[in-house]
């Protein structure tokens, strides 16, 4: 009795977790199987869950003229490598000073992190420092900059260093090795899967980031992916100039595979960096357990 | 203690300096980009005009802001705040009882639960916003598919806000339920298990268990997590209420929150004064929620508080 009573809620715990996790999964699914439907059978049916005909015209069809896709994987690697080597020598160093305890500045510079958590100027006011005051308007420093340095991630890092013995340090020191010495060469390389957790959590902001693109980027070069897929998503004009441009003629624009095309474009332009991201999902599990519980 | 007095600040700095300009990089980066831009508590106070540049623009005084109170402040406050409450809620209750059901599991289910609740978090809201379309587009999506199988009429998801009161919360709790899940299940994991043996020789059962071991040992972090996220209940997701509502302006009467509200009037309309002002207005009781939230987690469970 006792036993099919236990069993009895086990199933309704799957029935839940398992019911949710679909909830999770399926419209993500949808994505990729639209992507591969006939635009002719979207016209008719709509969009489904299992295309009732497979078809690879949206996939043709974006890659006709691949530049596009081809440069905003350019800009949003140039800006996600830049700014985690950036934000996490940045912050790390930055850390690292708060977290030694013979550093004289140490309460200071805490009391200056953590201000910045609390209180900002607004957006308005970053806008027009970095538009107008700095003239990072059209520039990928705008898209790397703003976002290099976080509080939460110099709390979460000096959280790593000072969970190491201090005698690593003292040992250096007396070596003789400088700070900067003891801080690469002692610190950082028993440091690494704090640096890799913070890390990735600064590349998932900057992979998926596309407000400050919103902000300060008109000039097309310079879309990032998910600015190009915020542009598709606004307007489909872009998938109809890159048929102009190739044919050269009047289109037909229902006969364009646009909607199926704009899954397409997602599926191409999120798809390898998520799977990435979920392999590495431990790391940021260790993030954020950290983060929210002490000890 | 003495001795440390004789030191004087030129000789400190000389004893300090190789950490002093290790740190510097990270200092500099956080001064210009969090500390410049509190010049911006001014902004809302000038009459700002482009081309006469922030120092040549003339004052006017608090017209921004009997402008901003006289008409749009109430109702995006009311849709920020209102929105995030039921965000804070469902999100605990819906988390907590993951947290709960993933305790009861073994390791396999947990891992595989546990990572598919945690894949939405790496989706930017662009991409959301693609997934959302599959269901809720006016003409192809899912949702008007499967009604009009059974019979009924299509929606017009985008342009009828009081679907938003459901769609909204469904779509904050898709994308992060997975996070905090983990969260109370790691929690869950850290209490100690003799606890839990004991009270089975005592022959509670499980519900009990939960009600009388579980829940009282997590309390302090729901506690303590709930009052940072009221800390931050003026402050609202961008990307859920600007990209995943296709910034439908049939929405604005309850999906304008000020985030997006700051955002229009300083890009698309070019109001510098209007932005600035629903800016600071935001950062003050924000700031003013950030310390009292911090205060009452102080008084719960001081190892806790943020300072």
């Amino acid at each position: 009795m006792k036993k099919r009573k236990a069993s009895l809620s086990k199933i309704l715990i799957h029935l839940a977790l398992g019911g949710f996790c679909a909830f999770c999964l399926l419209p993500m699914l949808m994505v990729i199987s639209i992507s591969f439907t006939p635009e002719s059978v979207i016209r008719v049916n709509g969009y489904s869950l299992i295309p009732s005909k497979l078809s690879l015209e949206a996939y043709k069809y974006i890659f006709l003229k691949p530049m596009q896709i081809v440069r905003a994987y350019g800009v949003t690697i140039t800006t996600t490598v830049c700014g985690v080597a950036i934000g996490l020598w940045c912050t790390s160093t930055l850390a690292y000073a708060i977290s030694r305890a013979d550093y004289a500045y140490r309460n200071m510079t805490m009391r200056f992190v953590f201000f910045t958590m609390l209180f900002s100027g607004g957006l308005t006011a970053t806008y027009m420092l970095v538009a107008r005051g700095l003239h990072m308007k059209d520039t990928l420093f705008a898209l790397i900059l703003p976002s290099a340095m976080q509080g939460w991630y110099v709390l979460l890092m000096r959280g790593f260093f000072s969970s190491l013995p201090s005698s690593v340090i003292e040992s250096a020191k007396i070596d003789g090795a400088s700070e900067l010495q003891t801080f690469t060469k002692v610190v950082l390389p028993i440091s690494v899967p704090g640096m890799a957790t913070v890390g990735l959590f600064l590349a998932l902001g900057y992979w998926n980031d596309w407000y400050a693109s919103l902000l300060y980027i008109d000039n097309p070069n310079l879309v990032s992916l998910q600015f190009l897929l915020y542009k598709t998503m606004s307007n489909i004009e872009f998938l109809k100039s890159i048929a102009s441009q190739i044919a050269g003629l009047k289109i037909d624009v229902m006969s364009l595979p646009s909607l199926s095309a704009r899954m397409a474009m997602c599926v191409v332009a999120a798809g390898p960096m998520l799977v990435a991201f979920v392999f590495l999902q431990k790391y940021f599990i260790k993030g954020i357990t950290v983060g929210s519980i002490k000890g | 203690m003495g001795k440390k007095k004789k030191i004087s600040p030129a000789m400190r700095f000389q004893k300090n300096k190789e950490l002093f300009f290790l740190a510097l990089p990270g200092t500099l980066l956080f001064f210009v980009f969090s500390y410049l831009p509190l010049y911006g508590l001014i902004l809302p106070f000038k009459n700002y005009k482009a081309n006469e540049g922030f120092f040549k623009s003339a004052w006017a005084g608090f017209n921004n802001f009997r402008f901003l109170f006289s008409g749009d402040a109430w109702r995006i406050t009311r849709n920020t705040v209102g929105f995030n409450a039921i965000f804070i809620a469902l999100s605990l209750i819906v988390s907590v009882s993951f947290a709960l059901m993933l305790f009861e599991l073994s390791a396999r289910f947990v891992k595989l639960y546990q990572t598919v609740l945690f894949i939405p978090y790496f989706i930017s809201w662009v991409v959301a916003s693609y997934i959302g379309m599959c269901l809720l587009d006016m003409n192809y999506g899912f949702l008007n598919r499967i009604i009009e199988f059974f019979g009924g009429e299509a929606n017009l998801w985008y342009n009828t806000p009081k679907y938003w009161y459901v769609i909204a919360p469904l779509a904050n709790l898709w994308k992060g339920v997975g996070y905090s899940t983990i969260i109370y299940y790691t929690a869950l994991l850290g209490i100690n298990a003799e606890l839990y043996e004991a009270a089975e020789l005592d022959g509670a059962r499980k519900w009990q268990r939960v009600i009388h071991i579980s829940l009282p040992l997590i309390k302090p972090l729901v506690i303590m997590l709930t009052l940072m996220s009221i800390g931050g209940i003026i402050r609202s997701d961008f990307g859920l209420f600007f990209s995943f509502t296709t910034d439908s302006k049939a929405l604005y009467p309850v999906t304008d929150v000020i985030d997006t509200y700051v955002y229009r009037a300083l890009r698309k309309l070019q109001d510098v004064g209007m932005s600035s002002a629903a800016g600071l207005y935001q950062s003050v009781v924000g700031f003013v929620l950030v310390l009292a939230s911090n205060w009452m987690v102080r008084k719960v469970d001081p190892e806790s508080s943020l300072f």
